[in-house]
C-alpha cells in the first residue's frame, strides 16, 4: 500500500474541502473496500479523508420512507427492527453479505461503491478497460464464470457492483441523497446511480468527484413489506452472489397487485427488471406466472463461454424467491 | 502470554499527555486523540487533524495504553504484531477474507487487517492476549481445548475473538446460527465441527460474555 496522509473531517464542508485540496484523494469510512483495493495497488491515493464523524447517521421513518444515514454500519441496519419488519429483502441482503466482521465495519455509503470482483480487474498484470481505459478486456474471451450476462458491452462484462444491498435498494425504489462541495444536495434513484459500462466502463456511477453519499431513503410500500432476497453462491456463506434476486409482491385474493424485481450477480449494474414486473402485475400468483416473469427478465441476456449457466440459474433463483414471498 | 515489553501503565496522565502531545505534533492530531468528552472549544483549538509521515500514535489494547511511531498507512494488525509485539493476532490473507486477524474494537469484532491504526486511537481494542484473566482461561478458550477446536492453531486467535463476539451478540443459539455467524473465520484444517461444539458449549453454560 502506498503511503498517504490521513485527515479526519468533522463536517461535510471540511471533508469536501480537504479532498478538493489534494489530487488523488479518497474518502474513508469502514475502509473494507478501499484498503483492500489499495493493498492490491488497484487504487492509489495521496490522501484519505476520514468521514466517520460526519453526521450522516440515524435510521428513521420520514414522510418519504425509511431514511438510513450513509455512515450507519451494515450490521446495525441489517438487524434494525424497522428494516427487518418493513423491508425484509433489505435486511436479508445485508445479513447475507460479507462476514459479521466486515458488516461491523462497512458503511452503507461505502457499500454502494464496492468495485467488481472480476479477476482481470483485480490483477494489475492484465489489461482492463475499467482500470486502464482502452487497454482491452481479456474477460470476454477468458474466465468469465462469475461475470455479467445483462447490460454487457464490447468493452466490459464485469458485474461492476458485486454486492447485495444495492440490488434490494434498486428493487424497492430507494433514493440516494448526495452532497457536493458547495453543500448542495441532490437526490438520485439507486437505479440511476449506477451506469452501464458502454464504451466507458471506468465510469460506474453518477457520483461526481468529491461528492458525498449522505443517506438512502426507501419508500414504505406493501410490496417491500412482503419481500425477500435470495442469494446463490459457490459456498453456503461468505461469498459473492453468482445470482441473486430481490423480490416483493403485493398479493390480494391470489392476484398480484404490484411487484418489484431486481437481480444481482448477473448484470453490469444492480439489475431492476421492469420486464418481469410487467408480467407479474395483475397476473395470478402462480409458479407459471413466475416462470414467465423469469423468462422475461433474462430475455436480453448475452452470456459468454463460462457464464452461460447463469441464464438458467438466475431464472430459477427468481422463481424460487417469488415462490417464497407468495406462499 | 503478554508480550515481553513492559506495557506502559494505564493512562492516568491522559489530559496532560494529550495536551503536550498535541503541541509536540504541531496540532496535527487533535480529534483522533481527544477523549470523547472534550469540550467544543477545545475541539476547535485542536482542529486541523492531518496526519502525515511517521507520528506518535496511542492505542489502548487490553486496557493498557501503548504508544508507537507509525505512518497513517499502518494497519491495526501490523501495529499489534510489528510495533507492540502482540503476535497472538494472526495475519492470514491480509485482505479481510479469512478472519485470522479478528479483534474487538469497542466490543465489536472487526478485521484488523482492514483497519488503520490511526483511526482507532481512542477506542478500546481487545486481542486474544486480553481474553484470559491471569492464569484463568476465558471459558471459550477452555471449550476449544475440551473440544479439540483446532489442529494447526493458526486461525484459532481469530476464531476465539469472533466466537466471543458471536456469543455476546446472541448469534450462538443453534449450530446453524453459529455456522452462519462464524463464516467470516476460515479454518483450513477443517476443525469446524469442533469449533461449533466449543461455542455451543459456552452458550449452553449460560455464559454471556
Amino acid at each position: 500500500m502506498n503511503n498517504f496522509s490521513y485527515t479526519q473531517a468533522s463536517s461535510a464542508k471540511e471533508a469536501t474541502a480537504s479532498r478538493a485540496g489534494t489530487a488523488q484523494s479518497a474518502y474513508i469510512a469502514g475502509g473494507t473496500t478501499l484498503l483492500d483495493l489499495m493493498k492490491a495497488n488497484l487504487e492509489e491515493h495521496a490522501q484519505l479523508v476520514d468521514i466517520n464523524l460526519l453526521p450522516f447517521k440515524g435510521i428513521e421513518q420520514t414522510a418519504d420512507g425509511l431514511r438510513i444515514g450513509a455512515m450507519e454500519r451494515m450490521s446495525d441496519v441489517g438487524e434494525h427492527p424497522l428494516v427487518v419488519q418493513n423491508y425484509p429483502a433489505v435486511s436479508e441482503s445485508l445479513l447475507l453479505a460479507a462476514s459479521p466482521q466486515l458488516r461491523n465495519m462497512a458503511s452503507i455509503g461505502g457499500n454502494m461503491l464496492q468495485r467488481t470482483r472480476c479477476g482481470y480487474f483485480r490483477d494489475a498484470a492484465f489489461p482492463c478497460n475499467k482500470r486502464v481505459p482502452g487497454s482491452g478486456c481479456p474477460a470476454i474471451a477468458g474466465d468469465n464464470h462469475n461475470l455479467a450476462i445483462l447490460g454487457v458491452s464490447d468493452a466490459c462484462i464485469a458485474t461492476a457492483y458485486p454486492g447485495d444491498l444495492a440490488v434490494a435498494l434498486a428493487a424497492f425504489d430507494a433514493v440516494l441523497t448526495l452532497e457536493n462541495a458547495k453543500g448542495k444536495q441532490r437526490r438520485v434513484p439507486v437505479t440511476e446511480f449506477y451506469v452501464l459500462p458502454g464504451r466507458t466502463p471506468q465510469r460506474e456511477t453518477v457520483l461526481e468527484p468529491g461528492e458525498l453519499i449522505v443517506a438512502v431513503t426507501i419508500p414504505n410500500t406493501a410490496h417491500a413489506r412482503r419481500s425477500t432476497y435470495l442469494k446463490v453462491r459457490e459456498r453456503t456463506s461468505y461469498a459473492y452472489a453468482l445470482a441473486s434476486a430481490a423480490v416483493g409482491l403485493d398479493v390480494q385474493g391470489g392476484t398480484i397487485r404490484s411487484a418489484r424485481v431486481a437481480l444481482g450477480g448477473v448484470g453490469t449494474k444492480p439489475w431492476r427488471s421492469p420486464e418481469a414486473e410487467k408480467v407479474l402485475t395483475g397476473a395470478p400468483a402462480t409458479e407459471a406466472t413466475f416462470r414467465a416473469a423469469a423468462a422475461a427478465a433474462l430475455r436480453g441476456a448475452q452470456p459468454h463461454d463460462d457464464n452461460r449457466y447463469k441464464v438458467e440459474l438466475a431464472q430459477n433463483t427468481l422463481v424460487q424467491a417469488l415462490l417464497a414471498v407468495s406462499s | 502470554m503478554m508480550d515481553s515489553n513492559t506495557p506502559e501503565p494505564a493512562a492516568q496522565p491522559e489530559q496532560d499527555g494529550r495536551r503536550s502531545f498535541i503541541k509536540q505534533a504541531g496540532g496535527l492530531l487533535g480529534l483522533a486523540l481527544a477523549p470523547p468528552l472534550i469540550s467544543q472549544a477545545e475541539r476547535l483549538t485542536a482542529m486541523s487533524k492531518k496526519v502525515e509521515g511517521v507520528t506518535e500514535m496511542r492505542l489502548k489494547v487490553n486496557g493498557t495504553v501503548r504508544t508507537m511511531q507509525a505512518e497513517p498507512r499502518v494497519t491495526l494488525l501490523d501495529a499489534l504484531r510489528e510495533r507492540l509485539d502482540l503476535t497472538g493476532t494472526k495475519k492470514g490473507c491480509d485482505h479481510g477474507q479469512c478472519g485470522a486477524c479478528t479483534v474487538l474494537v469497542d466490543g465489536k469484532r472487526v478485521n484488523s487487517c482492514l483497519t488503520l491504526a490511526v483511526m482507532v486511537q481512542n477506542k478500546e481494542i481487545t486481542t486474544v492476549e486480553g481474553l484470559a484473566k491471569g492464569e484463568e482461561l476465558h471459558p471459550l478458550q477452555q471449550a476449544f481445548i475440551d473440544h479439540d477446536g483446532f489442529q494447526c492453531g493458526y486461525c484459532t486467535p481469530g476464531q476465539l475473538m469472533s466466537g466471543v463476539a458471536c456469543l455476546k451478540e446472541g448469534h450462538a443459539k443453534t449450530d446453524d446460527s453459529v455456522r452462519e455467524w462464524m463464516s467470516g473465520n476460515l479454518c483450513r484444517c477443517g476443525a469446524y465441527p469442533n469449533i461449533v461444539a466449543a461455542i455451543r458449549q459456552v452458550e449452553q453454560s449460560g455464559f454471556k460474555g
